[in-house]
């Protein structure tokens, strides 16, 4: 079933890459199952690269856990959700809470933050956005003009 | 008669609220949950919905694709604008409370105004994704 779940997540990429003919034949695979002997035979460079994959599972694996153990160990040191005790509600938060209404002069103090305090960091939120936004006009094009239709590819087998 | 006769009077019934609705969350973001972020969304989401129902050609003679690669950036730039005026009058950068002459209404100020550069830049730039990967299945029906 992983394997099919795999499959099912390359061939969607493979179709946003706009390579159908590849993602066809990675759903194919994916439902003969990768490990059939005659599910393989799209060429020999891919088979290879498969069988060299294989191998690197287990130190994949062991990496994978090491990681994930470090990063579980990690949060051991994060406080109790929602303790009024964590240094991040020890801060600035108490002044954002008693004095912003006063210093900014609206009610809504996530806009009083978000705004005016941490100004800066919603500029480059929103600049991140923007830029964004731009990557992909760079990468899809805007949309708006129609290129001819490209040459059939040809097919993987 | 065209098909989708529902569709097409429940939609022309939807979309104004929608955007009357994103401008609400805009403008109210002082008082109430909301900002430009969400606006922005809002504003997106109701030529989305025009998009599906009247298609991309209608969407775009009324919001041509120039025009929102352009707001996209002049959010930003009216965003950095309110900074640099700050500092022309005297604060720090993006300090509002320079502004005006009431610290108040200087912030205030600032911040509805920064918050409408928020508004569209979001959503001009979820407006022109939505653009390109529309345009993208046309191309690949032709």
């Amino acid at each position: 079933m992983l394997m099919g779940i795999f499959s099912l997540l390359a061939a969607s990429l493979y179709v946003l890459l706009d390579a159908v003919d590849v993602a066809a034949d990675r759903s194919r695979r994916g439902r003969r199952g990768v490990d059939h002997p005659d599910a393989r035979g799209a060429g020999a460079d891919d088979q290879r690269g498969e069988g060299a994959r294989r191998q690197h599972n287990l130190l994949a694996l062991v990496v994978v856990l090491i990681t994930g153990g470090a990063l579980i160990y990690g949060t051991m040191d994060m406080p109790n959700f929602a303790d009024p005790e964590a240094p991040a509600h020890q801060h600035v938060a108490p002044r954002y809470v008693q004095d912003s209404v006063d210093e900014i002069g609206i009610p809504n103090m996530v806009t009083s933050v978000l705004a005016s305090y941490r100004g800066l960091d919603t500029l480059g939120e929103v600049l991140v956005i923007f830029s964004a936004g731009v990557a992909v006009l760079l990468l899809l094009g805007a949309g708006t003009y129609r290129r001819r239709p490209r040459p059939p590819r040809k097919r993987l087998q | 008669m065209s098909p989708h006769v529902v569709l097409r009077v429940g939609a022309k019934v939807l979309i104004p609220v929608i955007l009357l609705f994103a401008l609400y969350i805009q403008f109210h973001g002082e008082y109430s949950p909301g900002g430009g972020f969400q606006a922005g969304i809002i504003f997106a989401a109701a030529l989305v919905l025009y998009t599906l129902i009247f298609g991309l050609d209608a969407v775009q003679r009324a919001v041509p694709p120039v025009a929102v690669h352009l707001l996209s950036a002049c959010g930003a730039l009216l965003y950095i604008g309110i900074g640099v005026w700050a500092m022309f009058a005297g604060g720090n950068f993006l300090e509002y409370k320079v502004l005006a002459s009431d610290p108040h209404l200087g912030e205030t100020m600032g911040i509805i105004l920064i918050e409408l550069g928020v508004g569209i830049t979001v959503g001009a730039v979820v407006i022109s994704l939505f653009y390109s990967f529309a345009g993208r299945t046309r191309e690949q029906e032709n």
